[in-house]
């Protein structure tokens, strides 16, 4: 795949179909891709990188790059193409001025999974069919690609691209038994104060890098509620465990409807939070109260949020739906 | 030299524990390395470093300096919270250790001294553990750590069945007077620091180029064209910041709680962009002047202020947790490169 | 705990009205005493808890033993809430921070001149009023001040009523635009500093608007000036004012302790970042 994406990023460049394109460029190690815009055939020759640790989603670099004179290719994964087609909804891309290449993906290794799975001092890896082989500061090893992957490609929900230009490889389809939401009624089946313990045992860690807001491509607004010194909740770092938990229940209320889960959050959590827990629970609620919805899988569906109906949950659904737990 | 058998750690842990706070390496909820108040049951962690460093225990993330009570035109200066209590912080690596005389040079050997930061400085005794396997993300010999040799109150090695502890300084001496251990050989360590260095020998970021930086280099690169592509797609947040073991930088506000108002001072980024926002303008508009001025400060300002020691320590964080994988590495390759 | 960043109380015993948009506070410690001694162009933090912490230029002269003196612009969180307050409110104060002007070592025996936009007539103030009092250890004194109107100028009763009518001192004020009250000259500070074509002896002393510092700044280079001459002060966002924050931090410099008092030629050295 590697090589066709770079023929084809050349191949944009030289007829003129695109002025830039934004892709992986190649870091220092195998695996430490960095996002970047390619203005050359000769730069994307030297540096571009296409391959299982692709993971950044590139759709939020859209908003600025395709605001910008000429047009930018970019190559969007399943999980990438849901957000761009989100964020065009919100019309926060100017869609005329990319050029989208659908790229077919199979899963996105993470170094946090090969390091958790006791992995160290990687040097190299190799994937030969379903395994990975890699090589070490402490001699070879071995493991499933599967072990390799985040939890997001472990539950994916969509192996589709959903708006593109053209796609590279063969399009892949929904995974409705991708099992995404089993941890949310694992969490949904506990007491109030188990649950409460769960996230406060999280929270508690965050170090309020805002990784989680500034990666989101939901989190698109220009000036955020908690950047702003008006809006009394500015924060620098949480003075109170109140803080903490409410900046994370602010981001969730504030992206639902429009998160696609992507998982960008937990895959940049510095500390391991699921934020994405938090997510799903939205997602899965929206679901079961205004009826199956994927945020950014189509232009025309109607975000329930935003959409008003006579048979709409009402807000007392909260004392119904959490009984003795709410 | 003393030492201990592997499987009496936890009888040296109670032992300190019932004395002074003790702070080890525990796996959290997030299954990544956290120093935690030791406990019974409490199992040491295997990880290379903990996610967070070992600065939060000497200038933790919020910390109060003050409280205020108003009553009109009034008010009323109310101290801050108790006094710390001596502890004592196990498990530090040679890197973290070296960022306490960084962070020494900004907070303790400075006029003014910073009182709080001098204050846990001077309650903390300092136990380093030698590296077993380090990652392929450490470059800490590249600004002259020795991973096998690290610094710190007492110096701790893993040798076969045995941690092997050496007292560096008075504090460390005073710590391991009553504790449980036996004498060992002066050489006894020697073994496992020759394994140490065999395999940083092998370390991939082993030949990290500093040269090109350090004190007087503020024309060489400020202006450096480099600065827009490195900083292209840096999504402005303060992971790299917030994992550094050198990084100081900080806020102080205001928390309104009603009765008090509580001032604190926060770990703050120079990554954000309301940094230096003032309401008579910006003086570092996008996020290249911004990008520049963590490196710029790690690599040339600081060591322009501390006889051209770097504000890195080589610890590899930054490069595990960057949400881009944009880091110091990729800089200092870049900028360096330009140079030759 | 005593550390440099726990202020002591102090009260607004006086609350002038200098122009729509800046005030003069007056403040003394608890005791009714001065809270600290200065330098003239040294900074101080005034805050008001719950609102946040500024850092402002002491406009008073160091000679004047009762109190210190803040003129301060209406501009953001904390001048607003300043601006809002009676007298007889207290505030926190600490400080003094920063380097000040070399009134005691460079300035001894030159000529000086003064140039000032705006509210940037606030940390010379003190340095003119010290120079003032001290009269017998410098040259002559020229102060060229401008505002956007007659009613912007900082200190209009003060500079008229005594700065004018002292010997050796000559003021020279302009004001962006014309109106029919005013009879002085008119137009924008640097052109003015470049019409009364100043001896390139003279040491010069400048604070106000970047593009103000700017402009003249050329003007005096054409004529001449050496810029070991020149002397300007900085403002950054500060938090600790201690040199450790982060904040204002320029190349190896931090404007808070290093500064904010920078002689041109050692400006040229840093980073073009203020």
């Amino acid at each position: 795949m590697q090589g066709q994406i770079k023929e084809k990023a050349i191949a944009l460049l030289r007829s003129g179909a695109a002025d830039r394109v934004l892709g992986w460029k190649l870091g220092e190690f195998f695996y430490d891709l960095t996002p970047a815009v390619f203005r050359t055939p000769e730069e994307v020759e030297r540096d571009f990188v296409f391959s299982v640790f692709s993971g950044p989603n590139l759709s939020k670099y859209l908003i600025e790059e395709s605001k910008k004179e000429g047009r930018v290719a970019a190559f969007l994964k399943p999980c990438d193409s849901y957000s761009f087609v989100q964020l065009q909804k919100e019309h926060r891309i100017a869609r005329e001025n990319v050029y989208a290449v659908g790229v077919a993906c199979d899963g996105m290794c993470d170094m946090k999974s090969i390091r958790a799975h006791g992995v160290k001092g990687v040097l190299s890896a190799r994937q030969e069919g379903d395994r990975l082989l890699l090589e070490t500061l402490y001699g070879p090893a071995e493991m499933a690609k599967r072990d390799a992957l985040p939890e997001r490609c472990l539950h994916c929900k969509s192996k589709k691209v959903v708006d593109f230009d053209e796609m590279m490889g063969e399009n892949g389809t929904e995974c409705p038994d991708c099992g995404r939401f089993d941890e949310v009624e694992r969490l949904e089946a506990l007491s109030a104060q188990e649950r409460f313990d769960f996230w406060r045992g999280h929270f508690s860690r965050c170090i309020r890098c805002n990784a989680c807001r500034n990666v989101c491509p939901a989190c698109s607004c220009v000036k955020c509620v908690f950047d702003n010194p008006d809006s009394g909740v500015a924060q620098k770092a949480a003075a109170s465990d109140f803080e903490e938990n409410n900046f994370h229940i602010i981001r969730a209320y504030h992206v639902a409807g429009r998160c696609t889960d992507c998982g960008e959050c937990s895959r940049v959590c510095p500390e391991s939070i699921p934020l994405h827990l938090l997510n799903r629970k939205f997602i899965k609620d929206m679901n079961e109260l205004y009826g199956a919805y994927q945020a950014g899988a189509d232009f025309a569906s109607r975000p329930p949020i935003m959409d008003f109906r006579q048979d709409d949950a009402e807000p007392s659904v909260i004392y119904a739906r959490g009984g003795d737990r709410a | 030299m003393k030492k201990l058998l592997k499987t009496n750690l936890d009888t040296l842990f109670q032992a300190i524990a019932s004395r002074q706070t003790l702070y080890i390496p525990v796996e959290d909820a997030g299954k990544q390395a956290a120093f935690i108040p030791y406990a019974p049951g409490l199992v040491m962690s295997g990880a290379l470093n903990t996610a967070r460093s070992a600065k939060d225990l000497f200038f933790p993330q919020v910390e109060s300096l003050v409280n205020f009570r108003m009553d009109g035109k009034h008010i009323e200066i109310v101290s801050a919270e108790a006094e710390a209590k001596p502890f004592v912080l196990f498990g530090v690596r040679a890197c973290d250790a070296r960022s306490f005389d960084i962070l020494d040079r900004v907070f303790y050997d400075a006029e003014p001294q910073d009182t709080f930061y001098a204050h846990r400085r001077d309650l903390g005794t300092v136990v380093t553990l030698a590296c077993g396997a380090p990652e392929e993300t450490c470059f800490c010999t590249a600004f002259d750590i020795d991973p096998a040799e690290p610094a710190g109150d007492v110096s701790v090695w893993e040798s076969g069945d045995f941690y092997l502890f050496r007292a560096n300084t008075e504090k460390g001496e005073a710590l391991l007077r009553d504790l449980p251990l036996e004498d060992a050989s002066d050489g006894a360590a020697d073994a496992a620091k020759d394994a140490i260095r065999k395999i940083t020998d092998l370390l991939p970021l082993k030949d990290l180029d500093l040269t090109p930086f350090g004190a007087g280099k503020t024309q060489t690169f400020f202006d450096d064209p480099a600065w827009a592509s490195l900083s292209e797609s840096c999504v402005g947040c303060g992971t790299c910041t917030f994992v550094c073991p050198t990084c100081q930088c900080f806020d102080i506000r205001d928390f309104d709680g009603g009765k008090e108002i509580r001032r604190y001072r926060c770990w703050d980024s120079c990554m954000y962009s309301d940094f230096t926002q003032m309401s008579a303008g910006q003086p570092r508009p996008t996020q290249k002047e911004r990008f520049r001025q963590r490196f710029m400060h790690k690599l040339v300002y600081y060591p322009d202020m501390h006889e051209g020691l770097f504000s890195c320590v080589g610890c590899g964080r930054c490069l595990q947790k960057c949400p881009i994988h944009m880091n110091i590495v990729k800089v200092i390759r870049t900028l360096g490169e330009e140079t030759k | 705990m005593n550390d440099a960043l726990i202020p002591q109380i102090g009260v607004v015993t006086q609350i002038r009205v200098e122009t729509p948009d800046v005030k003069t506070f007056r403040v003394v410690g608890l005791d009714g005493k001065k809270p600290f001694e200065h330098i003239p162009g040294q900074c101080a933090m005034l805050s008001i808890p719950g609102v946040g912490e500024a850092l402002f230029s002491i406009t008073s002269s160091p000679t004047v033993e009762e109190y210190l003196e803040f003129s301060i612009k209406k501009c953001g969180c904390v001048t607003d809430w300043l601006h809002s307050m009676e007298e007889g409110q207290e505030v926190t104060i600490r400080g003094p921070y920063g380097n000040g002007f070399p009134v005691d070592t460079d300035f001894v025996g030159k000529d000086l001149l003064f140039v000032a936009g705006g509210i940037g007539l606030a940390p010379l103030h003190s340095v003119i009023n010290y120079c003032r009092a001290r009269r017998e250890k410098y040259g002559t004194i020229d102060i060229v001040y401008g505002a956007r109107s007659m009613a912007d100028l900082v200190d209009y009763r003060e500079i008229l009523d005594e700065w004018s009518r002292e010997d050796g001192v000559s003021v020279h004020l302009t004001i962006d635009n014309a109106q029919p009250e005013w009879d002085g000259h008119v137009g924008f500070v640097p052109n003015y500093v470049t019409e009364l074509k100043p001896d390139t002896s003279k040491t010069v002393v400048m604070c106000g608007p970047p593009v103000m510092i700017k402009f003249t700044l050329s003007g005096l280079m054409e004529l001449g000036f050496d810029r070991r001459n020149i002397y300007t002060t900085l403002e950054l966002r500060m938090k600790c004012a201690v040199g450790r924050c982060g904040r204002c931090n320029i190349g190896s410099k931090f404007v808070c302790k290093d500064g904010p008092v920078f002689r041109l030629d050692e400006l040229d050295e840093l980073p073009n970042e203020y």
